[in-house]
């Protein structure tokens, strides 16, 4: 539910109550602000707190804040690269490495898991091979990709795609592992071939754990991608985090931090919704991932 | 007519034969309840009919045709619903119907539905029936191709009494349309008397067949009537002397048997 949906049916609560006295009217009040805000606040309260502490701390001549500027000087370094437009170069460039290194590594590993999920030949002959793979840090590439695939796009959205592979991969192989037989049975009894008890049966049932894994995917692309960009880059938002080291601005490195914190949420949060859709038939304790 | 010919079923591992020997013929439109104590086979039994298990020796007819893979003139209804919980009560129901044009199945998929009486609950969920509904749309499923033979294992054993008791009625009430093969196994004698044109009891170790009862009650079955009661008898008489087949000399067999299982 939307949280204005919630408002609406909060404010038609308490306008039906009718308060007749300014004691009833607060408390009408405190209850509205309670339903609305109530749930998410609670979560909020505590970086507020820190936030607001620091800043009066380096306000009041407590710290002096140069390493770790207050919350005022992040905002305006915000605005300041919001406003130049770099801001906005650096989270696109950022944004694409991932998106494709993510599809190129979703794709992958759910095909690869589609595979040795449902064959056990191909298990046997792959899945070893795989896990060895998996096995080796992702960032341990980063000069063979260099070598290979030269400094620029190329190889950072190899990085990437080689970050999201693994955990979509394992998900979907051990989910399609983890299926009822009794629902693949009832596909046999219609006579169900290979490929329509793929697509009737093995993949509708590994729905919710293709999303799942798929996520977890999306935030491991999200780490490489900062990986990938320290590497060399001179755009991006992992170049804003090394360029802000190398000339010293804190402030410049917060930014560049809160911004990928709001990206990878709203990224994710994109992923759930386009999802959700597919999960509408789930009987389970939380519907909603 | 479902025949079953020397039929024979060893699992790997060894073991005492789940099914040895079994023999029996079960004519177009007859329904056929199997009792018998747990590892007589009964499952077995319906597994290899239904052509989720393979034979060990001996074979399996419907109407002359051998049954070695699932036989698309066989319907088959679990002892779980096993509903699709990602498809919709009407797809559930019309799963079986893939080599149909979208509308036709949907015309035999709520056809179905309505008959089970369940019209209008096409568009839900499975999740959001209650288990005797749930079962009613696994038999609308399983009857939405139009078998000749119709399976059933255990289908009502997860439910309370009286649900059981209105799903015997709608069972009875689908079968009188389009009469039907009916195999169903149940370890309900009451069950089996209320449904079955005969009574096969089964014995284990190996599973075999023990005694066929033929149950000659006009329907609908007054389950409060002598015969009725006097059929639940002789089929209990059955199945206690299947599972004590020889009690020492001297020591009275146990009174009542109906603690068979």
């Amino acid at each position: 539910m939307t949280v204005q949906a919630s408002t609406a049916r909060a404010v038609a609560d308490v306008e039906s109550v009718a308060p007749q006295d300014a004691d009833g009217r607060a408390r009408a009040a405190r209850a509205l602000a309670g339903r609305v805000g109530g749930v998410w606040l609670v979560g909020v309260i505590l970086p507020v707190l820190l936030a607001a502490g620091w800043e009066l701390a380096v306000a009041g001549g407590f710290a002096n804040g140069r390493l770790m500027p207050p919350p005022s000087q992040i905002w305006g370094e915000l605005v300041r690269l919001a406003a130049s437009g770099e801001l906005w170069t650096h989270l696109l460039t950022t944004l694409w490495r991932v998106l494709a290194g993510f599809a190129v590594g979703a794709i992958a590993g759910t095909l690869a898991g589609l595979l040795t999920g449902a064959s056990g030949l191909a298990r046997q002959a792959l899945d070893p091979t795989i896990q060895a793979l998996r096995a080796i840090p992702s960032i341990a590439w980063v000069p063979l990709f260099i070598l290979w695939l030269g400094i620029f796009e190329a190889s950072k959205v190899a990085l990437i795609a080689v970050g999201v592979f693994f955990p979509v991969y394992l998900g979907v192989m051990g989910a399609i592992g983890s299926i009822d037989r009794k629902l693949v049975e009832v596909g046999r009894v219609f006579r169900l071939g290979r490929v329509q008890m793929a697509t009737r049966v093995l993949l509708p049932a590994v729905l919710p754990e293709w999303v799942i894994s798929l996520r977890s995917g999306l935030g491991l692309g999200f780490m490489f991608v900062v990986a990938a960009e320290f590497m060399g880059a001179s755009e991006g938002l992992g170049y804003l985090l090394v360029d802000g080291q190398q000339l010293g601005k804190p402030a410049q490195i917060l930014a560049a931090i809160i911004t990928f914190a709001i990206l990878g949420k709203l990224c994710d949060q994109a992923l759930v919704l386009a999802t959700r859709p597919l999960l509408a038939w789930r009987d389970t304790v939380r519907a909603r991932l | 007519m479902l025949t079953f010919a020397n039929l024979t079923k060893t699992y790997a591992g060894g073991g005492a034969a789940a099914l040895s020997q079994v023999d029996l013929a079960v004519q177009a439109g007859e329904i056929a309840a199997i009792v018998g104590g747990s590892g007589c086979g009964k499952t077995t039994l319906l597994r290899l009919t239904a052509g989720l298990d393979q034979a060990s020796s001996g074979f399996i007819e419907i109407d002359g045709d051998r049954v070695t893979a699932p036989h698309p003139a066989i319907g088959i209804v679990f002892q779980e619903p096993r509903l699709l919980p990602w498809l919709t009560v009407r797809d559930n129901v019309a799963f079986g119907l893939g080599d149909q044009p979208r509308a036709a199945r949907r015309q035999r998929a709520d056809e179905a539905l309505e008959r089970v009486g369940l019209a209008g609950y096409g568009d839900r969920w499975p999740r959001e029936l209650s288990g005797g509904q749930q079962q009613r749309v696994a038999i609308a499923r399983a009857l939405a191709p139009r078998p000749k033979a119709l399976l059933l294992d255990e289908p009502f054993s997860a439910l309370d009494a009286f649900t059981r008791a209105s799903l015997h009625d709608h069972l009875l009430a689908l079968w009188e349309e389009s009469r039907p093969t009916v195999v169903i196994v149940t370890h309900d004698v009451e069950e089996a008397v209320t449904l079955g044109d005969r009574i096969i009891v089964m014995q284990p170790r190996p599973g075999h067949i023990y005694e066929e009862i033929p149950v000659d009650l006009p329907r609908p079955r007054d389950r409060m009537s002598p015969n009725f009661d006097a059929a639940k008898r002789r089929v209990l008489k059955a199945l206690d002397n299947s599972l004590n087949p020889q009690h020492p000399p001297g020591q009275t067999a146990p009174a009542g048997g109906a603690l068979w299982w």
